[in-house]
């Protein structure tokens, strides 16, 4: 095996290590977006209109913002005022904030894309809202909301080194210890590269699958 | 008694009154056209029926069952009139058969075999049967609308709404849904239908009733209205229609 690889090798531990720090970053912020942004989603469409203007305030102003402003204000800002979330607590506020915002999109327009007649076709048969609303509305709109939800998700995953940022041991911080120590900054970095390669197209695999699964002719696919 | 009793309803929607003071009766079997140019609130009045537009004035009696009074279930009222919308309206998500099992397994409480025999029967008895386990998108217009007269008729109601049924449809899909619904009539079934289908509604309807601005203005059995129209509105609207649809020469 070329020596580059085998030296690649010796230190995957650690990169995969950091690897599983970077899926929980993600998952956690995409956790946190997806019920922010349905909430936000949902007052922005049914709140009264002061809620309606603010939640459109809140989306404006964190679609608005560099990630890594918001990272820093969030760090290094508030503790500040008293408030010290710690680095992990930090990264997934950030990234979990700024996320709900583009959901909150997402999950609008599914909702919006589907006629008032679906509703209505609930009721005339004798269904409450709520059963109409589990039963109709809810599993179109998250086939609807799939592939917007699985383009969030990937952004969140690749925006997920910004963690390194504020001191987070993920891939990048371990590959950034490599280096210190071998000075091998090309095949560390590349190997990262790599990584995050496998990594986005493993979980965009996952959500194919699902919007497979679910598939329903006349609605929009991942694929 | 009448089976549905609509008396002296009034509808607005914010400043604009959609239906203002309408009024008329349907005996059991009976069906009825409702025409007129299109923000007439032909629509509005089905979904006052059954309470999709409550009216802000006025009562409906349905089978001696005041509709629009406050203690009404309407969860009950609604199973018992079935409605068929303008643009099919079916679950998207659905295949045909569950479009139409839905109501009868989440209202009706059936299980899931029962629910199944009768989503077959109706899907049937519209000419469905080889197509029950397609999806809306994959049906024509025409089926779909089909699959929707199924599905308000497995809850086996006693009055039956059309919302212009036909009009979002190719001309070519018009004859096999107005032929379901012709053979509904015969079977006894209780109707009221906005339409513009007078070939329809010369042969199954038994008053055509006339609605413009929110008021009805002429209400009269075909052969009347179609030859001898009382207001001159009415004429208008029907030469109208005659030469959009080729005239039969009202």
């Amino acid at each position: 095996m070329p020596e580059p690889v085998l030296f690649i090798m010796s230190h995957m531990p650690e990169l995969l290590k950091g690897a599983l720090v970077a899926v929980e970053i993600t998952l956690l912020s995409m956790g946190v977006g997806l019920v922010l942004g349905l909430l936000v989603a949902f007052f922005r469409l049914y709140g009264s209109e002061p809620v309606k203007k603010a939640m459109y305030l809140y989306e404006w102003v964190l679609r608005g913002l560099p990630i890594l402003v918001l990272l820093f204000i969030i760090y290094f800002g508030l503790p500040t005022v008293g408030i010290n979330l710690g680095p992990f607590v930090s990264v997934i506020a950030g990234l979990g904030l700024r996320s709900s915002a583009y959901q909150a999109q997402v999950y609008r327009g599914a909702i919006l894309s589907i006629e008032t007649e679906q509703m209505e076709a609930g009721l005339s048969l004798g269904m409450s809202k709520f059963r109409t609303l589990m039963t109709v509305i809810v599993p179109q709109a998250v086939r609807l909301s799939l592939p917007g939800f699985t383009n969030e998700f990937t952004i969140v995953l690749k925006d997920s080194p910004l963690a390194y940022a504020v001191g987070i041991a993920e891939i990048l911080k371990y590959g950034r210890d490599i280096i210190v120590m071998t000075f091998r900054p090309f095949e560390v970095y590349l190997a990262c590269a790599v990584i995050y390669f496998i990594l986005f197209h493993i979980f965009y695999f996952l959500f194919v699958k699902l919007s497979r699964k679910y598939d329903v002719p006349g609605f929009i696919k991942v694929d | 008694m009448p089976l549905l009793k609509v008396n002296d309803i009034t509808k607005r929607f914010g400043k604009n009154t959609v239906l203002d003071g309408v009024s008329f009766d349907l005996d059991k079997g009976d069906v009825k056209v409702i025409i007129g140019p299109s923000g007439t609130g032909k629509s509005t009045l089905l979904r006052c029926i059954n309470m999709l537009a409550p009216p802000e004035q006025g009562s409906i009696y349905l089978d001696g069952v005041e509709v629009t009074g406050s203690k009404t279930d309407l969860y009950v009222i609604r199973q018992k009139i079935g409605m068929v919308f303008q643009h099919f309206a079916l679950f998207k998500h659905l295949r045909a058969i569950d479009n139409v099992m839905l109501g009868l397994l989440k209202v009706k409480k059936m299980s899931r075999e029962e629910a199944l025999k009768k989503a077959e029967y109706e899907l049937d008895r519209v000419g469905l049967s080889g197509h029950t386990d397609k999806y809306p998108a994959e049906l024509s217009g025409g089926q779909q609308q089909r699959v929707g007269i199924a599905r308000a008729l497995a809850m086996d109601p006693v009055l039956m709404l059309f919302d212009e049924p036909t009009s979002a449809l190719d001309p070519e899909l018009i004859g096999e849904v107005l032929q379901v619904m012709q053979d509904l009539a015969k079977s006894g079934m209780t109707m009221l239908c906005v339409t513009h289908e007078m070939g329809f509604a010369k042969s199954v309807a038994s008053e055509i009733i006339f609605m413009e601005s929110g008021h009805i203005i002429e209400q009269s059995p075909p052969s009347e209205m179609f030859t001898a129209p009382k207001n001159e509105r009415t004429k208008s609207f029907l030469n109208k229609i005659a030469e959009l649809y080729g005239g039969e020469g009202f």
